[in-house]
């Protein structure tokens, strides 16, 4: 049901881990759902990604878009990285099950709350960053599942 | 390869297998032929009725052979609802039911009937005492399970017929995880329908029966030909009712053999689990438990996780998270059972037969020794958990 890609991903997961005293930590989704996903950055004076890691709770589909959106992330300025979209994650990993394209807008939110808690320490503006939906939950589409 | 999901289908045993062989090329009549070709079809037919019936202490004209426990489920309620309408339309079923059982009773429900669903305690049980408090005077039938196919909860289904019975309310068992597992005799136990499904035994997929007491009023599901002494139409599935005639009598004549063999690897794969991975939770009743199953939750991580790496280990398990279910929401099972989402979602079943070995448990245990932590490295609950234990 995967791609070869997410399989990689998610087998091999790249920046799984935790950054002390980061730049900007994002946690999203809830436990109730079934996957919760935290980023931290790592965002150097020029406003540069220099790293970023992820913990994440939930399935294959969850922790490979985790792994993913890092990797897209790393070494783009903190604008780049806004404009990282689920579908450039997607893209990236060749598609995803329908299902679990809300994994997708999960890793997006993620690297939205983590910019969101960086440029609130910092006290600085991004251009375009909004402040991180509360309940990610609803961005599953809880009435448009393919069972019954 | 491992295989770890019995309780999903089995391997055909082989002399299932060789009972169904010359019934495609050879003996291919339909046995409701005059011609004398169809007279050995359709006594290998009525043979395997006598073999399934004698396995549930049933005679051989109560067994009615369907597609398998799916349309079992299906005509046992909606076909007893429908013939009980004029006495009431209060239907009982428990929380836990397959979903076969449940969304049956859920479609009666669209239609008018009413639904009582049965809470279960933390181990799955529902008793014999909370269905007679249930039972009203428009009770028409109570459907309970034999064997929950998650958990593996055995329930106390000879107490819940003695209660139906004395109510005069029919009693329906989906027995798909029971029959030829544990001991089940219909007659003892006042079962008045029963479940079953040929491949959860080592039989082919695609053919199951219903078991139905003689004398009751049932309405026909399957409408057409005259097959199954006018109750279920469909031409014969001569093949499969002869292999789940085979498996079952199979099954039955090793049954007790196989109970004390599989506990005791599972008993073995439950004690190494509790005792090597912190943060777990045995699902389903410790001791009413069916012998092939071992169901965990793991806290902090999510299940689908756990399967695709057991996979890559050459293990074939299963999972009541959201993830695996298709939908966003873990088992109702173990909804049922009291767990909260989050832990729901770390679930796995292991499900095993007669021919899993010692070794291969220990090498499924040694994996997840290996799985269970590395998922848990990657997991911010765990992180929290930590950090806040510190």
């Amino acid at each position: 049901m995967y791609t070869e890609k997410v399989m990689d991903h998610f087998m091999h997961p790249r920046n799984v881990g935790e950054i002390e005293n980061a730049s900007g930590v994002g946690t999203v989704g809830n436990a109730k759902c079934g996957d919760i996903m935290r980023i931290y950055l790592d965002i150097d004076e020029n406003q540069v990604v220099r790293d970023a890691k992820f913990k994440t709770f939930g399935c294959g589909a969850a922790i490979a878009t985790s792994s993913m959106a890092t990797e897209l992330i790393i070494g783009k300025t903190v604008q780049e990285a806004l404009t990282v979209s689920n579908k450039a994650v997607m893209e990236a990993l060749g598609g995803l099950p329908p299902v679990k394209v809300h994994c997708s807008l999960l890793a997006e939110q993620a690297v939205n709350a983590a910019l969101w808690d960086y440029a609130k320490k910092n006290n600085i503006t991004i251009e375009g960053l909004k402040p991180p939906v509360d309940d990610v939950d609803e961005l599953h589409d809880h009435e448009d599942e393919d069972e019954e | 390869m491992i295989y770890m999901d019995n309780a999903a289908t089995t391997k055909m045993s082989e002399r299932a297998f060789e009972a169904m062989r010359p019934y495609f090329m050879e003996q291919y009549a339909n046995p409701a032929g005059t011609y004398s070709f169809a007279s050995g079809c359709s006594a290998a037919v009525e043979n395997a009725r006598k073999q399934v019936a004698r396995v549930i202490g049933a005679k051989a004209n109560e067994i009615y052979f369907t597609s398998g426990g799916t349309e079992s489920d299906n005509w046992a309620l909606k076909g007893a609802a429908q013939a009980m309408e004029a006495k009431g339309k209060h239907i009982i079923i428990s929380a836990i039911e397959h979903h076969a059982v449940l969304h049956s009773a859920q479609a009666l429900e669209k239609q008018g009937w009413e639904i009582t669903i049965m809470p279960v305690d933390g181990d799955g049980v529902v008793t014999a005492d909370a269905i007679e408090h249930a039972i009203r005077p428009d009770t028409v039938l109570v459907s309970i399970m034999a064997a929950n196919n998650e958990i593996g909860t055995i329930e106390p289904i000879a107490e819940i017929g003695a209660v139906c019975r004395k109510h005069g309310v029919l009693f329906h068992t989906d027995a798909v995880q029971a029959v030829a597992h544990i001991p089940l005799d219909v007659a003892a136990m006042n079962i008045d329908l029963l479940s079953a499904s040929a491949h959860k035994f080592h039989g082919p997929k695609g053919v199951g029966f219903l078991y139905v007491r003689k004398g009751l009023r049932l309405a026909s599901f399957m409408d057409g030909g005259a097959q199954e002494r006018r109750r279920r139409a469909g031409t014969t599935n001569v093949a499969g009712i002869v292999g789940m005639g085979a498996a079952i009598e199979e099954a039955h004549a090793n049954m007790e053999a196989s109970m004390a063999r599989v506990s005791a690897v599972r008993d073995h794969m439950i004690a190494r689990i509790e005792k090597e991975i912190p943060y777990c939770r045995l699902n389903g009743h410790r001791t009413n438990r069916l012998p092939g199953n071992v169901n965990f939750c793991f806290r902090f991580i999510e299940g689908e996780g756990m399967l695709m790496l057991l996979d890559a280990n050459g293990i074939c398990a299963s999972s009541g998270s959201a993830c695996t279910s298709g939908s966003l929401d873990p088992s109702h099972v173990l909804l049922a059972i009291g767990l909260p989402h989050e832990i729901a979602h770390g679930s796995l079943r292991l499900s095993l037969s007669e021919e899993t070995t010692m070794e291969e448990a220990d090498k499924a245990i040694d994996a997840l020794g290996e799985i269970i932590p590395r998922l848990r490295s990657m997991s911010p609950l765990y992180e929290d958990f930590v950090r806040n234990n510190k």
